[in-house]
């Protein structure tokens, strides 16, 4: 069985002109020991998708419609108080975005280490540090960052202990929110192999990763899904995404990033025409036509729907029909 | 050559009592030809913002000398020398937040412009909204607005679009398309090709990002801890680095096409 399966949900926020479709019908299904990377445009609801995966919904954001199962277990019926209790930080985790511009200036790294545990587990003061140093020897963190202050730890350091915090016990899907957008490459590569030593000790089974970076999640990402306007246009392994995009829109949004490598260089640079369209009142038919250089005629009436072109690979595109 | 830097120095001193001395910019030579793109790349923290903060006569440097069309840049005198300087000498910012006045509307910064340039005429409005267009904003969707009523990309491009106006000789982009997305991001950097081709302008592009570098640049300089530590053509540079720091730079950039050995 997968470990999280989300059925047609749908978050809106709600606001004095309506409600944001920031995800909008969309089914997600996450195996054990699999990194997914999420991929898209700013603005395109991969935050608000996170999030809502979690049951982390609060107004003005509201789960409308949609069932969400978390390792056997209904979570998108469960109150606050349950999910803080029997899902946060055991079953899930999320780092949100800036997670590391967010710690309390007072607390030292090891106080949130208590927050966390007091919260699930009744055990002494000295267990509680003691488990902390062996996560944090298994991880290659300095043991001595437990007693210091966020303000005295490099960003590197401080995304890595955060991490850490958020894995203590052993949550069996991690959910990364752009975890290195704000860092340098070298810094970055350390807060990769770290979140992949996580997957690999067994600490999480599987984890979400949250990029507008792909060339990041060619690195990381056993599959990607290319999420745009609130929707999943595009999943498959990473290989056949990167080398073989078949939605119009995944195609651009790659031709878009530039890396050092003779290949971008040759095929050069474009940009997508147009700007992200307004969720309040998204385009009819398929919301990417507006900017979408293969445009017909059905794409400005018709949604397009997400079909398996082979093996795993979903695309939601009017140039591949269903059932053909 | 319009830019001549010879051994630029900065030292910071920190502390209120037991005074600490950080040479932020250690020894720095580089020349940038008419319509030439160099770009100085470099890890948070290795001088490459100070030494454009010195270029743009907005820090004062310790030693070195930084020439501009044959003129010392901290030598000039009197507000016609100074214009002259501004006029040709253009800056972006990685958050353009800091160089806007949050009380003044973003009309502003934007007619500004036209008295650096003396200019009078009365095709002004027209000026506005084509530059505006060309770096992909909606005049109406930002004039009349204030900063904070912007996100930070189309504040990044309000910066462009200012340059786009006022035509210099040499534009400093420091990150100029890190808050840009992706889409849009070629667009931004067409628009140098664009000032470059009429205008021979030269553009130095202050990043962190191997990749920009790469790809639009004539010469790439590596900075590390305050000094340049390998310089040549992105060719050159980016696949036969000499310089240890820069083979482990290039290293732990993600590429596309290519995965990371022991992941």
């Amino acid at each position: 069985m997968a470990l999280l399966e989300a059925e047609d949900i749908k978050a809106y926020y709600s606001v004095r002109q309506g409600y944001v479709k920031a995800v909008d019908d969309l089914d997600l299904v996450i195996e054990k020991g699999i990194t997914l990377g999420l991929a898209g445009e700013s603005g395109c609801g991969k935050s608000t998708l996170v999030n809502t995966l979690m049951m982390n919904v609060k107004p003005p954001l509201y789960l409308v419609e949609g069932t969400i199962v978390l390792d056997g277990k209904f979570i998108s019926k469960m109150d606050r108080s349950t999910l803080k209790k029997n899902v946060w930080g055991v079953l899930a985790s999320i780092v949100p975005q800036s997670a590391l511009n967010a710690l309390m200036p007072t607390k030292r790294i090891l106080g949130f280490v208590r927050d966390v545990i007091s919260h699930h587990m009744d055990i002494s003061d000295s267990e509680v540090v003691s488990m902390a140093e062996k996560r944090f020897e298994e991880l290659n963190l300095p043991v001595e960052a437990l007693s210091l202050y966020p303000h005295e730890l490099s960003g590197g350091m401080k995304q890595r202990a955060v991490i850490a915090v958020s894995t203590l016990l052993n949550p069996k899907l991690l959910i990364v929110d752009e975890p290195t957008s704000a860092l340098d490459v070298s810094t970055q590569k350390q807060v990769l192999k770290m979140l992949m030593d996580c997957c690999s000790t067994g600490i999480t089974k599987s984890m979400i990763f949250v990029t507008h970076d792909i060339a990041v999640l060619r690195q990381i990402a056993d599959s990607i899904a290319i999420m745009y306007a609130g929707k999943i246009v595009e999943s498959g392994s990473t290989e056949d995404i990167l080398h073989d995009p078949e939605h119009p829109y995944t195609y651009c949004l790659i031709n878009a990033v530039v890396t050092p490598e003779p290949e971008v260089r040759k095929r050069g640079l474009t940009s997508i025409p147009g700007e992200p369209p307004n969720l309040l009142d998204p385009p009819k038919g398929c919301r990417f036509h507006p900017r979408c250089p293969k445009v017909m005629n059905i794409c400005r009436s018709t949604e397009p729907v997400l079909v398996e072109i082979e093996g795993s690979r979903l695309v939601a595109c009017h140039l591949f029909p269903p059932n053909t | 050559m319009p830019l001549e830097v010879k051994n630029l120095t900065k030292v910071f001193v920190v502390g209120l009592f037991k005074r600490k001395e950080i040479l932020a910019v250690d020894g720095v030579s580089f020349g940038v030809k008419p319509g030439e793109f160099v770009s100085l790349v470099g890890e948070s923290g290795s001088g490459k913002t100070t030494t454009a903060k010195m270029i743009l006569r907005l820090l004062q440097p310790a030693s070195g000398s930084i020439m501009f069309e044959g003129r010392d840049v901290w030598g000039l005198k009197g507000i016609d020398e100074l214009r002259w300087y501004w006029k040709n000498v253009h800056g972006i910012f990685q958050d353009p937040y800091a160089s806007y006045n949050p009380l003044h509307k973003i009309d502003r910064i934007l007619y500004q412009a036209f008295t650096l340039m003396g200019h009078s005429s009365a095709d002004r409005d027209k000026m506005v909204e084509e530059a505006l267009r060309e770096v992909g904003l909606r005049p109406d969707d930002v004039l009349g607005k204030y900063p904070h009523e912007l996100s930070g990309g189309q504040r990044q491009r309000i910066m462009v679009a200012r340059c786009y106006m006022l035509k210099p000789k040499l534009i400093l982009a420091d990150e100029p398309i890190s808050m840009i997305d992706a889409s849009t991001r070629a667009g931004v950097l067409q628009l140098f090709s664009k000032l470059r081709e009429e205008y021979k302008t030269s553009v130095i592009f202050i990043t962190h990002d191997l990749g920009l570098a790469y790809y639009v640049s004539d010469e790439i300089l590596i900075m590390y801890r305050g000094s340049i530590v390998e310089r040549g053509s992105p060719d050159e540079v980016i696949d036969h680095p000499q310089n240890s720091y820069t083979q482990r730079l290039i290293e732990d950039v993600p590429l596309l096409y290519r995965k990371w050995t022991g992941f």
